[in-house]
């Protein structure tokens, strides 16, 4: 596609809109998703929300890797994962308030994610890929031998307990404001990041990285930075989902919890700002309406993913980008 | 880890003309590199002078692209050592060069594709401030960098294209692009790849131009297949074939030089 454009210009130079357009389109969006936020509890049963913003900020995370990084991390249910083992068990075993649980997870993840991307990010591609799975799979067997993790039981009827002391979590509409507002709080971030002077050498870096470096800029700090950006958010992902649902277990540090997000942001659109908020609406949608079909909802995913792939490869907001010629 | 190095980047940006014909500011002594027994580069001897234009010409795998990769560190060298402004290169690393003010392009073009012609060359400028890792600022504060983007943009011709995305111009508006990018580094020495390769007469004329232009104060060691322009433009040409230095000295000399005629008729004919 690049090279028959060059070939053949058209004489009007196609041009980027420009970014104040585009910001205006953007602030838009972001204030109707928190309008539509506001109101859905009163319309679809919050803890179902409450899922879908959980996996919509761990793939809003992703995507920031991906799709702005360029970086294909296969093992980011590891600081998903690892994050909720560790804010359910602070906030069980030793009574730490929520916040402070999740934000304890979240630390940890953001950790993790530095000792295994100063690992990772020394390979490129595939080989990266790898790596990253790798490491994912020695937390994962971590966590099935580790005690405090609780084993294939993994660690249950975690307390929702007081946010700040004051506001009961117990309430199911309660804490899905709260999760909206960390969703949110994360959304709003991981634009800022891709819109800062540092999202634009990050942007250059995956376009050309080589040429990147001929400016002078070490590549691999910028890389090292969004790894550790991205598994942060994850973990704040994962340490709020254990929240929600009381629970850590197995099936969020498991390698399927890896892929899983992988298609979301490929569904959705990678390397756009709302594709992964619409790839975990779909993906967490049919795991749930589709429930009763057992192991086809795995069957039909896989089909949605290689219908998107071979239709269109820009994902669902992607597509719509194209139509409306604004970067979403 | 994540800490800066703007000193670095404070270095002389001028040179004063005056009793500088023999100051060195590039020179390799025994340079070569070797891929799995083949021998790419041999034991290039090479020496820059500062302030000129020193062509690096020779057929197709003599090693050119390889040599430009050891000197800016793209590439570890096997043997050798590179010394830049009288400061040992040889161990640094690619960026860390580049600091250093010793900028090279890329024979095949290199832009940041998905990025606009304006953006690409404000990348560049981004390095004034050090290292980018603000990632909790708004893009606004490099907006004060368009002034200076667009003039160097003007100064390539690519006004007409500043919101365009680069991966939708010409290859010859590409490697314009790429040009702008590298001078707004202000390079105190440039290597510049091929940076004619597919481009048209009339774009051919305007790069040498801009070549001249922007050698007067800093110092080109140019690739460039074009022997006509290589003969206009450098002051100094090594001949380079199967990894060696064949020759050097001017284009006079270098063109009547019986080895040289025979290594172009000879990779002509294999
Ligand atoms: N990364 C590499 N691995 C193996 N061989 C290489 C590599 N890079 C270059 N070469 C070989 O080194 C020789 C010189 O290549 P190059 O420097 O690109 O030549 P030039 O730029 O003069 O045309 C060629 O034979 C090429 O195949
Ligand atoms: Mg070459």
């Amino acid at each position: 596609m690049a090279n028959a454009s060059a070939v053949v210009e058209s004489p009007v130079a196609p041009v980027l809109p420009d970014a104040n357009s585009a910001g205006r389109l953007h602030r838009r969006v972001i204030i109707g998703l928190a309008l539509v936020l506001i109101v859905a509890p009163f319309v679809v049963y919050p803890v179902f929300l409450m899922k879908i913003l959980c996996f919509a900020l761990f793939a809003c995370a992703f995507n920031l890797l991906l799709g702005y990084g360029g970086l294909l991390s296969f093992g980011h249910a590891a600081y998903f994962g690892m994050a909720s083992y560790i804010c359910a068990y602070t906030a069980k075993v030793w009574g730490w308030p929520p916040e402070v649980a999740i934000l304890a997870g979240t630390l940890v993840a953001a950790l993790l994610g530095l000792v295994f991307g100063a690992l990772a990010i020394r390979r490129q591609g595939i080989y990266f890929a790898m790596i990253t799975l790798a490491l994912a799979q020695m937390v994962f067997f971590f966590s099935v031998q580790a005690k405090f993790t609780g084993g294939e039981d993994g660690i249950q009827a975690v307390p929702r307990g007081r946010l700040l002391g004051v506001l009961n979590l117990g309430d199911d509409r309660a804490l899905y404001y709260f999760v909206a507002v960390v969703f949110m709080a994360g959304l709003l971030l991981i634009y800022r990041v891709i819109h800062s002077p540092f999202g634009q050498v990050l942007k250059a870096i995956r376009d050309n990285e080589p040429r990147a470096i001929s400016l002078g800029f070490r590549a691999n700090q910028y890389k090292l930075l969004v790894f550790v950006l991205s598994t942060t958010l994850a973990g704040l992902a994962g340490a709020t989902k254990a929240i929600v649902f009381q629970l850590a277990s197995l099936t969020d540090v498991n390698w399927t919890m890896s892929g899983e997000v992988v298609l979301m942001t490929l569904v959705g659109g990678l390397g756009t700002v709302f594709g992964p908020i619409l790839g975990a609406i779909v993906i967490v949608s049919m795991e749930n309406y589709l429930a009763s079909l057992g192991a086809w909802v795995t069957v039909i995913q896989g089909i949605v993913f290689v219908v998107c792939v071979l239709l269109f490869r820009e994902g669902i907001v992607g597509l719509f980008s194209r139509w409306l010629k604004q970067p979403l | 880890m994540l800490h800066g190095g703007t000193a670095a980047s404070a270095r002389p940006l001028t040179i004063s003309g005056e009793g500088m014909a023999d100051d060195i500011i590039l020179s390799a002594k025994g340079l070569g590199r070797d891929f799995k027994g083949f021998t790419a580069v041999g034991e290039v001897d090479l020496n820059v002078r500062r302030g000129s234009i020193h062509a690096l010409i020779g057929p197709n795998g003599a090693g050119k692209t390889t040599c430009f990769n050891l000197l800016t560190k793209f590439l570890q060298p096997s043997r050798g050592q590179i010394v830049y402004n009288g400061r040992n290169i040889t161990t640094m690393k690619p960026a860390d060069v580049a600091r250093l003010g010793l900028v090279r392009s890329f024979q095949i073009s290199a832009v940041f594709g998905h990025l606009s012609v304006l953006e690409n060359v404000r990348i560049a400028l981004q390095r004034r401030r050090g290292d980018n890792f603000d990632f909790w600022r708004s893009e606004k504060v490099v907006r004060s960098l368009d002034p200076d983007a667009k003039a160097l943009i003007d100064a390539v011709g690519l006004t007409p294209y500043l919101g365009t995305v680069a991966v939708e111009l010409s290859y010859g508006r590409k490697r314009a692009l790429e040009i702008a990018t590298t001078l707004a580094l202000e390079p105190e020495m440039l290597l510049l790849d091929e940076p004619m390769a597919g481009m048209g007469h009339e774009d051919v004329e305007r790069t040498s131009a801009l070549i001249r232009r922007v050698s007067a104060n800093r110092t080109v060691l140019m690739v460039e297949h074009n022997l006509s322009v290589v003969a206009s433009l450098s002051d100094t040409i090594t001949v380079l074939a199967r990894g060696n230095v064949l020759a050097e000295g001017t284009y006079e000399s270098v063109s009547k030089d019986a080895r040289v005629i025979d290594a172009y008729i000879g990779a002509g004919h294999a």
